[in-house]
């Protein structure tokens, strides 16, 4: 185990390690501490490490993860694991906006509450959060899941593509071309595996499943009525 | 675009250290914000018929001595100045409007920061860190304070565009954004005698609310009122002589983060200027909803 | 009036046309009331505008001595990006070519870029949607966006970019996002964008994870993190406020900033957006040139200009009013067969006028780029029709055009005294016309005014 205490260490020495300097042992191990709101901390990494980060991040935690596992005991900044590719990430306090934007696979969990545009042009991964999350969620997502075991502010799911949303709690008002649809099997199966995965204990059954009602698809095609 | 921070202290014991508390908070947010900074603080009110009027002579070398003599010279009372470099705090029994009048003939190269019985107001171009040491920002002491580090977006790098932006007496208001209607505003204000020294978007917003104020609207439902005329994205921090609010649009793009505790409410626009205080990691950590009103009393 | 006179009379024709509702504005109103939705295409603003074309060199004579034109060295490098990159770019000339996507050009088009501007020693850009192997494979520079929409962004071809680009805006549409319409959508960049196949694709107009200056500071920092603080960072705004932006942007801590004038071209965007929306290239270098100053930032921070660039003159010109390089697109595209009336097929010229009727336009006007349907091959997803540009054909074409315009540019860097491209300055130029001399500030020429300025 490594550890990088960021009260006297930079930011940009604990990524190089992370990038350049890993030890070649199965799934190293790092410890960071007083990262006080840090941007960027384990951002790019490309490797199976295990990372613990103790206190309150800034922006882009984990950013662009591949392959890792890096958990926050406590809150996040913008940008949570953006762009992330695989790996899992949790955040063990609440998270700032934007969580997950556009990532791309791996598993972002948050267990206290997300702020708005959590998901937004989601690319495949999957994001479970433990609270609620704020308005403009899931805006445009264009794949992979999101389970939302509070409610949801306004406009969940604007946009959507081919991404599905679940929800446990109240929704404040569903986005342009989103709708409810019935739980399927599947569906409750998903669900239970991501809260599994995740460690919340809720009943899938509660849950409401949220997909495109693919009505923006063809946006044009009134183009074609002549008079 | 801008970094913002506020403090107001609930325990009165840490009144003394408010300035001390602060400092960090600013420094904090110099990335955010690298061309200036500026503070309004709020003190215990000065008595009676005294007025506080924070004043700024930029370059210009002034002696505040001779300024002192003229001005009891001139108008009847008492008027005392406190000095700090280029900035001072000039403290009088006269009429503020008397005061401005004078000094706009008689000192022109002044210019009248705020006015009012409890702020006191700072603001230079330069590092956060510089301008705190310049105004000696770590001796401050008083109940509340609203802070902020700007990188300037439209308009102009100067003292006068620094933030807070201030109007009418007591009041103040710094932000994090951009407004994108900010000369419909002015000019919706402009012929109600509300006259604008700079043409920056953030003055627009802090006359807006003040004038709402003194036409009797709470600050609640100034902000509400804000919410259909002010448009663009923001982050107001505002403050008065009892009160600070906090207020994002409904985008919400611009950060906030509040960590209150029994001793104190902290304000920022990221945690790393929250890191420092006394206890944070006990306090009640939250951002601030969208089109939420968050105020504070002390 | 005898009845022979008075039918003289009306058969003479009355063909007076409306300034204001000419037989433009006609169709667009019909239009629009056929249809109920506003008109998309490809390419850029239509309308004229002040230009390059607007100024003219002060050639060396006996206050100034010129070089000769062939013998005597006249350098191209240029660096970008040396303010924070530990590996910055180092080009042989200063035109690039600018981001453009892969959905709306074909693969074989961005690998004919990548080879033309690898044996010019050059960059290519990648544009929304990611990266390609052809263009990887083939561009020996090769400039990664990082655009709003994010479209098969990967860390894994940032660590294989040479150099990264954040992309606020574009000339043609500030304040807008991308359009790929749904007939552009084939199954490789569906999956390349992870959207279904044959969707109508519209990315965001800001980006996922930030808003404003003081985020973007935080944004670059996280690049250069990942980068390891070894690849320049670019950062493209379409010209608007430029003086402010170009500042905010050196402010966040861009390397290289990006300005695309209104003149810039598109896939596909709305008509509206292209035509009204933005300011012409030459005002905007102007305004950056002075935001670059006014930091005394020149040097460090380095500007390219694009936008409308089509020749040598105004690559030269360019370079002269203060850009550090240029970046082409519509000219690229053009020199690719765009708009010609022929493409290449086993060595013969095949007629595509046909084509081009059939998409109700004709070589010389078509701005077809968002149907797909590209007569010549170029911006098409259509296997049948991205046969008509055969990679080394497309490669051999854009090689000359850069080469072309190269030799011009130090034709005339030469003819003004000058051993190296990046020392024909401003003073080097003179304005035919009173807008460009007010928008570029240089002096009306024969005179010494410029409009807007006072004379010492």
């Amino acid at each position: 185990m490594r550890e990088f205490d960021l009260a006297s260490t930079s930011v940009r020495e604990l990524n190089r390690y992370l990038h350049k300097d890993l030890p070649a042992v199965a799934a190293p191990k790092v410890v960071v501490t007083h990262p006080d709101g840090a941007h960027s901390i384990a951002c790019g990494l490309d490797a199976p490490v295990d990372v613990e980060v103790h206190g309150h991040v800034g922006y882009y935690v984990a950013g662009m993860n591949k392959h890792a596992r890096v958990a926050v005991n406590g809150n996040a900044g913008p940008g949570a694991a953006e762009n992330m590719m695989s790996g899992f990430v949790r955040i063990r306090g609440f998270a700032s906006t934007s969580a997950g934007a556009s990532a791309r696979g791996g598993c972002l969990v948050i267990e206290g509450d997300a702020s708005l545009r959590c998901g937004i042009s989601l690319k495949g991964a999957d994001i479970v959060v433990g609270g609620s999350v704020g308005s403009f969620s899931a805006f445009m997502a264009q794949a992979g899941r999101m389970v939302i075991c509070g409610g949801a502010g306004d406009a969940l799911g604007d946009s959507l593509y081919e991404a599905v949303i679940y929800v446990r709690g109240e929704v404040k008002s569903l986005g342009a071309d989103a709708r409810f649809e019935p739980m399927s099997a599947e569906d409750k199966k998903a669900v239970a595996e991501l809260l599994s995965l995740a460690g919340f204990k809720h009943d899938p059954a509660e849950f409401r499943r949220i997909a495109s009602a693919r009505q923006l698809y063809h946006w044009n095609a009134e183009a074609n009525q002549e008079y | 675009m801008c970094g913002i921070v506020g403090l107001l202290l609930k325990n009165a014991s840490l009144r003394p250290r408010l300035g001390e508390l602060m400092v960090p908070m600013m420094i904090g947010m110099t990335e955010r914000g690298p061309d200036s900074a500026g503070l309004a603080v709020f003190t215990e009110p000065v008595a009676g018929p005294l007025h506080k009027l924070s004043l700024y002579a930029g370059a210009a070398p002034t002696d505040w001595k001779q300024l002192q003599r003229d001005l009891c010279g001139a108008i009847d009372g008492e008027h005392t100045f406190k000095v700090t470099a280029n900035h001072a705090v000039l403290t009088t029994s006269a009429t503020p409007e008397a005061i401005e009048t004078w000094l706009s003939s008689h000192a022109p190269e002044l210019t009248v920061l705020c006015v009012g019985r409890a702020i006191d107001l700072y603001k230079d171009t330069g590092a956060p860190a510089e301008v705190a040491k310049r105004y000696e920002f770590a001796q401050l002491k008083g109940t509340h304070l609203v802070g902020h580090t700007r990188m300037a977006t439209e308009s102009a790098v100067t003292p006068a565009h620094a933030h807070p932006f201030t109007a009418g007496q007591d009041f103040c208001l710094v932000h994090n954004g951009s407004l994108s209607n900010p000369y419909m505003v002015r000019r919706k204000l402009e012929p109600l005698d509300i006259e604008f020294e700079t043409d920056n978007d953030t003055e627009a917003a802090c006359r807006y609310f003040e004038w709402r104020l003194r036409e009797g609207d709470s600050l609640r439902a100034a902000v509400h009122r804000g919410f259909e005329e002010l448009d663009g994205f923001y982050t107001f921090l505002m403050g008065t002589d009892r009160e600070l609010a906090l207020v994002r649009d409904a985008f919400a793009c611009k950060p906030a983060i509040v960590a209150e505790t029994d001793d104190y409410v902290a304000v920022a626009s990221e945690f790393r200027s929250l890191a420092h205080l006394p206890r944070v990691h006990d306090a009640h950590l939250f951002e601030p909803k969208p089109q939420e009103v968050y105020s504070w009393h002390i | 009036m005898s009845a022979a006179e008075s039918n003289a009379l009306s058969a003479h024709l009355s063909l007076e046309e409306s300034a204001g509702f000419d037989r433009k504005v006609i169709d667009y109103v019909q239009r629009a009331a056929a249809t109920g939705l506003y008109e998309i295409r490809g390419l850029g603003a239509k309308r004229k505008v002040p230009h390059f074309d607007d100024l003219v060199f002060l050639g060396a004579s006996l206050s100034r001595y010129p070089l000769e034109g062939y013998r005597e060295k006249c350098t191209t490098r240029t660096v970008l990006g040396s303010r924070y990159a530990s590996k910055p770019v180092e080009l042989e000339i200063p035109i690039t070519v600018a981001g453009m996507s892969f959905g709306a050009l074909s693969a074989n088009v961005k690998e004919a870029l990548g080879r033309a501007a690898s044996e010019l020693g050059t960059s290519t850009t990648t544009g929304d949607g990611g990266m390609t192997s052809e263009e990887r494979g083939s561009s020996k520079t090769l400039v990664y966006q990082c655009l709003p929409s994010r479209y098969g962004f990967d860390p894994d071809d940032v660590r294989r970019a040479d150099a990264i680009e954040i992309v606020i805006g574009q000339g043609a549409k500030p304040g807008g996002g991308g359009m790929l319409l749904g007939q552009k959508v084939n199954p490789r960049v569906a999956r390349m964008r992870t959207l279904p196949e044959g969707v109508d694709q519209r990315s965001a107009c800001r980006h996922p994870d930030w808003t404003g200056p003081d985020d973007l500071a935080i944004k670059i920092r996280e690049l250069r993190e990942i980068t390891d603080w070894e690849k320049p960072i670019y950062v493209k705004v379409g010209a608007t406020r430029v003086f402010n932006d170009v500042k905010l942007a050196v402010h966040a801590g861009a390397d290289v900033v990006v300005v695309d004038g209104m003149q810039g071209g598109t896939a596909a965007t709305q008509t509206v957006f292209i035509e009204h929306v933005g300011i012409p290239t030459l005002a905007a270098l102007r305004q950056a040139v002075d935001a670059l100053d006014d930091l005394n930032m020149r040097g460090q921070v380095q500007l390219i200009i694009s936008g409308g660039i089509r020749t040598g003159a105004d690559v030269a010109k360019a370079l002269a009013m203060g850009a550090d390089a240029v970046s082409i697109g519509q000219g690229v595209l053009m020199a690719l067969g765009c708009n010609s009336d022929t493409y290449v097929q086993n060595g013969q010229h095949v007629s595509a006028v046909a084509d081009y009727s059939a998409l109700g336009t004709a070589p010389g006007f078509c701005h077809h780029c968002h149907t797909g349907r590209c007569p010549v091959g170029v911006t098409t997803q259509d296997p049948m029709l991205e046969q008509r540009l055969q990679p080394a054909i497309g490669a051999r074409r854009v090689r000359n055009y850069l080469k072309t315009m190269n030799m011009e540019l130090t034709t005339i860097a030469r003819a003004c005294g000058k051993q190296d491209v990046h020392h024909l300055e401003r003073e080097d130029l003179v304005a035919l016309s009173v807008e460009a001399a007010a928008m570029a500030r240089v002096p009306l020429a024969g005179t010494q005014w410029i409009p807007g300025m006072e004379r010492n």
